[in-house]
Parts: structure tokens; C-alpha cells; sequence
């Protein structure tokens, strides 16, 4: 081939609809727009339809996404206008029931991830931007030590032990061939341990402002550092930030997470939160058999049976469910609040989350806690 | 990269859908789209959605459809290649050593090879459909090894070199998302994302999977499952739970049970969590009530 081949014409609209894509955050391999283009061939195309279906197939936009998906492909294709948020829930933000906030109800965060100039919203929820800084000596502490202080439970994958419950027999065979099939030492398989799923569940309503932005910090690191881990917040909505934190840039992944999470600084009902968490089936076994964190000073405004009821279950849920409240300093202390006093007996640990530091310690001494 | 355009006859998500109707599954278009695009372009199917809206019974199918062997591969946490794709027979590997005395054999020879769910579908890819059932129950490690064979088809025994399959073969993966699958893996295949069936198209899906259903008490069972799933339950009931609870009922109602009455006493069938029922309790007779209606 004497010069790179053109792309026919009638594919640019198509192309740029990728590139429309990626522009507002979907990730989009090459070859899924190769793909894409030989699916609209296949089906004709014969209507605008063929051409959606097509794109959701190929492009694979995830399902939490598909009204942005939605609403680029009709400005692209279909010239409409953009109404961000015109249809569908976003699965990764649930919103709790508002009471008695009259005609101030923020409309429905359904766009929270659309990015851009897409995102023009009418809401007036507080944003939150965050200064750069350096890690502390606390976060330096927790990404060396989780990958082998962090608690772990035995996997279901074996590994060469001297001594275990199963004969690795690849192994025998291979070093019996060595001796005429004569077999000298049998190998044996144990479990291989593995890394403990973890679940934070962090409040970013007022009464934590001076706590929630060291402990999106916090959640970043554990993300990087070990595999397994959701993160939450939780204020008048729930939201979930994984994703977001998974970026490797720390001040990149929380400024995307701060991006996500629209409800700052406002009030809490922490019952009804946690309630909402748990009743997102895929959310709920986030919990099960995990190691559970609420970093929740409790200072509850809501139903204390609810609050109640959700600790309980999410307590049966959990491997170790800990409550990290600014107001626990020392050893000795004891709750004063009426929630915490009421959720105290479902809570394994109640202790201080007034600093990183206080937090990187409990989260590190886990393991030993378990055991004891 | 071959594009067919044609496989078995079908050449149109259309034809496709009248296929898997005839295999009684009712397929709206987005599946039948991203199934009909899977095959022509000969990548494999991902579908992921809630347990119990039809993933697996769409994997049947298209088995079905394209008159091939199902193999079906369950993932678990911990599956690894031994499991999926091959191992030796070692007891009779080293039987084999010491019975041969002088002579020398080999080892690594098909008699001594286990062949597993991938093995089986790569070597004869014209006949199977491979089903890899819940791979989101599977682990990170299992995930990388699976890209790799979803994108070349091709396995590489060490002790036998490289095997690739004569075609591409037809791949459905599922997952009930539990957890998030890693992009790449996405990315090589064709995505559809199942959500609940509509009303209309749910009662159509009771009928035909339980024959001795009436359509009244099929819509009013799509009409309760419909309102259970708007509630905040731990596991809403799929597809599956509904027919399910359409055919104790029916079941309960012949023998003697009046309706909204059967109804309820066969509840355990939609709904599995103690937690759920005992939340719904309360309410359930006025939900069965309206639903009825």
C-alpha cells in the first residue's frame, strides 16, 4: 500500500461520535470503534435505532452511564438538545427521601458523572475543590504496611506449602520423572491467603467538614494500595466514589470523586443512608464478609430505629464493622449521643477517627484485634 | 478480523429474534442486536444484568438455535486453568512411567490430557457454543488468564505447544455484576447490558415457560413482581421467581386455594430473604390485592 487508506465519508459521523464519547469520559479502545463501524455495516444501517443499538453493543457503555450515553447520541446524531438528565437513574447515586425541604429539592443527581460543559447543572449543591498537599506521614504509614498488615481471610487458590491438605501432584509427577518415576517427596498445596474485601462508608456532612476531606484522602490511598476496597460517602445522598479513586493521581481521583459527591457539608441521616446502601443488592455484598469502616461522628437527625435496624444488619453482614468518630478520643471512651449509645452493642469497635493518624492505627491493628 | 454476516441461516437481528422465539426465548432488541452483531463479528457475548433476568437461558438459546453442544463453565472464586481448560492425568502419567520399564513414552500424550470446558470448545468450534457462567465470581487472576484466550483463541500447553481453534468460536460470557469486570475485558466483547422485561413482554415470557398458567394470573403475578422490585429488598425477584410464582399459584388454585389467597401462601417461591418478607409482611396483601386487580 502506497498511502494510508482514507476513511470513507460516510464513516466520519460516526468516528466523531467516539470521540464525543471520550471527550465526556467513556473509555473507548480503538477497536471497539473499529467494531462499532463494521456493526452499523452489518445492520445497514436502517434507522437512527440501528445505530444506538450498534454503538451500545460495540462501545459497551456502562449501564450507570447509558442516559449520558443516551443523551450524547441524540445531540450527535439527532441534533436534539441537551437535557442532562432527562431519563434514567444513575445506579452509582442514590438519593434519600427529602422531608420538608419544600420547593428547595434539588432535582434528580442522574448526571453526576456527565463531565464538561455537559454538565451544566441547575442543582445548587455545594462543590468541594481540594488544595494540593503532600502525604502525611499517617498515609505514608498505610501504603507501606497495608499490603501485609491489612486483615486477609484464606483464599480459594492453592499454593506450594511444605505442608497442607492436598498433594500437589503436578509438581510430584514432574520431579518424579527425574527419578524414573520413582517419588521421593510428595508436595503438598495449601490455601493461599488473600486480602480482605474492605468497605468505607464516609460522612461528608457538616458536622464531619473538618474530617471528610483527610478521609477521601485516606480512602484514595487504601484504594491504591490494596485490592477489594469500596469507598462511599454518604450526606443526603449515597454515593459511590470507587471508581473515581481508583485514578492513580492522587489530587486527579479526588477531584473526580469530589466531582461525584454533589452533597457537601449539608445535613446527614445516617440510618436512611445506610439503609439506602444496603438495599442495592450489588451495594449490599460489598459488605459481606468485609472488613466495614464508618467514619460517622453519628450525630444522627433522622430515625434512631432506622439507624438502628441498618447497623444491626450491616453488623451481621460485616467480618469486623468499626465506627471511627472524631468525638472518641482515648482509650476509655464512652458514647454520649443517643445513637451511639443505641447502635453500640451491633459495633465491634467504636474508636477514635479524629485524625488520620488515629485511623491508619485501628485500620492497621485490625488483624491483631481479630485474633485476639 | 472475519466478519460473517451469515451464521446458520441468520442474517438480521430480525431473523435472530424469530429464532430464539421459536426456541421459546422472547429476546427484546437490544439483546437480539448485540447477540446477532456477537456472531456475525465473531466476538464473544458479555451480558451482565440482575440475577434472574435470563442470561443463562439466553446462552440455551443461541445453543439452541445454531443446533450446538452447550458447554457450560460455572465460575467460582479460585477457578483457575486446571479447571477450565486443561490438566494431566497424573496418577496414570505415572502409572504410565512405571509400567513402560526401558521403553520410553511420552507423557504428554492425548491419552494422559483432561480436557476441560475451553479445551473442548476450541478444538471443535463449529459444535459448541462455550457459556463462561458468573464470571464476576471469578477472581482478577482468572479474569487476566480469560482475556487472553478471548482474544487470539488460542491456549498454548506447555508441554504441547499452541492450540488455536479452526474458527472463531461462539463465546457467552455472563455476569451479575457483584463486582466491576475489568475494562479490557469489555472491551473485547460485545456488551449488553439485560434489564428487567417489560410488563407486556414478562407476562408473554410466564406463558410460555409454564403452559398451564392462565394469561390473568400471569399479569397479575407481572404486576406484583413489578412493585416488589420498586421496594428496597436485598434480591428482588427475577424472571425466573415470577414464572416460578405463577405456576405454585396455579398449582395452589387447583388444589383447592382461592386466589388472592394462592397468591400469598406461595410467596416463598418470589421472595427467598426472611429480611424481605418480613419487611414486605405488612403490605402484602394489599400489593396482591392491587396487583390482582
Amino acid at each position: 500500500m502506497s498511502e494510508a487508506p482514507q476513511l470513507p465519508r460516510a464513516a466520519r459521523a460516526f468516528v466523531s461520535f467516539v470521540a464525543l464519547l471520550r471527550a465526556n469520559g467513556f473509555a473507548i479502545a480503538p477497536e471497539q470503534t473499529t467494531a462499532f463501524l463494521q456493526a452499523i455495516q452489518l445492520l445497514g444501517p436502517r434507522s437512527p435505532s440501528d445505530i444506538r443499538q450498534a454503538g451500545l453493543a460495540t462501545l459497551a457503555p456502562p449501564p450507570e452511564r447509558r442516559a449520558a450515553y443516551d443523551m450524547l447520541f441524540r445531540i450527535h446524531f439527532l441534533g436534539g438538545e441537551g437535557v442532562p438528565g432527562a431519563e434514567g437513574e444513575d445506579e452509582e447515586v442514590v438519593r434519600l427521601q427529602e422531608e420538608g425541604r419544600g420547593d428547595e429539592e434539588p432535582p434528580l443527581a442522574d448526571d453526576a458523572n456527565v463531565s464538561g460543559e455537559m454538565a451544566v447543572r441547575a442543582e445548587a449543591l455545594a462543590e468541594r475543590r481540594f488544595g494540593p498537599s503532600g502525604p502525611s506521614d499517617a498515609l505514608r504509614r498505610l501504603a507501606r504496611e497495608a499490603p501485609t498488615r491489612l486483615p486477609r481471610r484464606r483464599g480459594h487458590r492453592r499454593m506450594r506449602a511444605r505442608r497442607g491438605p492436598w498433594a500437589d501432584l503436578r509438581r510430584t509427577l514432574r520431579e518424579s520423572v527425574r527419578n524414573d518415576g520413582e517419588v521421593m517427596r510428595l508436595g503438598r498445596l495449601k490455601r493461599r491467603p488473600r486480602p480482605r474485601k474492605m468497605l468505607l462508608l464516609i460522612d461528608v456532612s457538616g458536622s464531619m467538614k473538618a474530617r471528610s476531606e483527610d478521609n477521601l484522602r485516606l480512602a484514595h490511598t487504601l484504594v491504591q494500595a490494596t485490592p477489594n476496597v469500596e469507598v462511599f460517602t454518604f450526606g443526603t445522598r449515597l454515593t459511590r466514589v470507587t471508581r473515581a479513586l481508583r485514578l492513580k493521581h492522587r489530587e486527579q481521583a479526588l477531584a473526580a470523586a469530589a466531582h461525584l459527591v454533589s452533597d457537601w457539608d449539608g445535613g446527614t441521616r445516617i440510618g436512611e443512608a445506610l439503609q439506602a446502601f444496603l438495599a442495592v443488592p450489588r451495594f449490599g455484598g460489598y459488605a459481606r464478609g468485609a472488613v466495614v469502616l464508618i467514619l460517622s461522628d453519628g450525630l444522627e437527625r433522622g430515625d434512631l430505629s432506622a439507624l438502628r435496624d441498618a447497623v444491626a444488619k450491616l453488623s451481621r453482614r460485616a467480618w469486623r464493622l468499626s465506627w471511627l468518630t472524631p468525638l472518641a478520643v482515648g482509650s476509655s471512651f464512652v458514647p454520649q449521643t443517643e445513637a451511639l449509645i443505641a447502635i453500640r452493642r451491633f459495633v465491634d469497635d467504636m474508636v477514635d477517627g479524629g485524625s488520620s493518624a488515629a485511623v491508619v492505627a485501628h485500620v492497621i491493628s485490625l488483624r491483631q484485634r481479630r485474633a485476639a | 478480523m472475519a466478519v460473517r454476516g451469515t451464521i446458520g441461516g441468520i442474517d438480521s437481528p430480525e431473523a435472530l429474534e424469530k429464532a430464539l422465539r421459536a426456541a421459546y426465548y422472547l429476546a427484546d432488541e437490544g439483546i437480539a442486536t448485540a447477540a446477532y452483531l456477537a456472531l456475525a463479528l465473531g466476538k464473544p457475548l458479555l451480558l451482565e444484568g440482575a440475577p434472574g433476568v435470563g442470561k443463562t437461558e439466553a446462552a440455551k438459546a443461541i445453543a439452541a438455535i445454531l443446533g450446538r453442544r452447550l458447554i457450560r463453565l460455572q465460575c467460582y472464586e479460585g477457578i483457575d486453568a486446571s479447571a477450565a481448560l486443561y490438566e494431566w492425568n497424573y496418577p496414570r502419567q505415572m502409572l504410565a512411567i512405571r509400567q513402560a520399564g526401558d521403553e520410553t513414552i511420552d507423557i504428554y500424550g492425548e491419552t494422559f490430557l483432561i480436557e476441560r470446558p475451553m479445551l473442548a470448545a476450541l478444538r471443535a468450534p463449529d459444535s459448541t457454543v462455550l457459556l463462561i457462567d458468573e464470571i464476576d465470581r471469578s477472581d482478577q487472576e482468572f479474569e487476566a488468564f480469560l482475556l487472553e484466550f478471548l482474544s487470539d483463541f488460542q491456549i498454548s500447553i506447555p508441554e504441547r505447544g499452541t492450540i488455536r481453534a479452526a474458527e472463531r468460536p461462539v463465546v457467552v460470557l455472563t455476569s451479575n455484576r457483584t463486582r466491576d469486570l475489568h475494562e479490557a475485558l469489555r472491551r473485547r466483547c460485545v456488551y449488553h447490558w439485560i434489564d428487567y422485561p417489560t410488563a407486556e413482554r414478562e407476562a408473554r415470557i410466564i406463558m410460555i415457560r409454564a403452559s398451564s398458567v392462565a394469561e390473568a394470573t400471569a399479569r397479575a403475578v407481572v404486576a406484583a413482581v413489578g412493585k416488589l422490585r420498586r421496594e428496597p429488598l436485598s434480591k428482588a425477584p427475577g424472571v425466573a421467581e415470577a414464572v416460578d410464582w405463577a405456576e405454585a399459584a396455579t398449582l395452589l388454585n387447583k388444589g383447592g386455594a382461592r386466589w388472592p389467597d394462592a397468591f400469598k401462601r406461595s410467596i416463598g417461591v418470589a421472595l427467598k430473604d426472611e429480611e424481605d418478607l418480613a419487611f414486605i409482611a405488612g403490605r402484602l396483601d394489599a400489593l396482591i390485592a392491587e396487583a390482582a386487580a
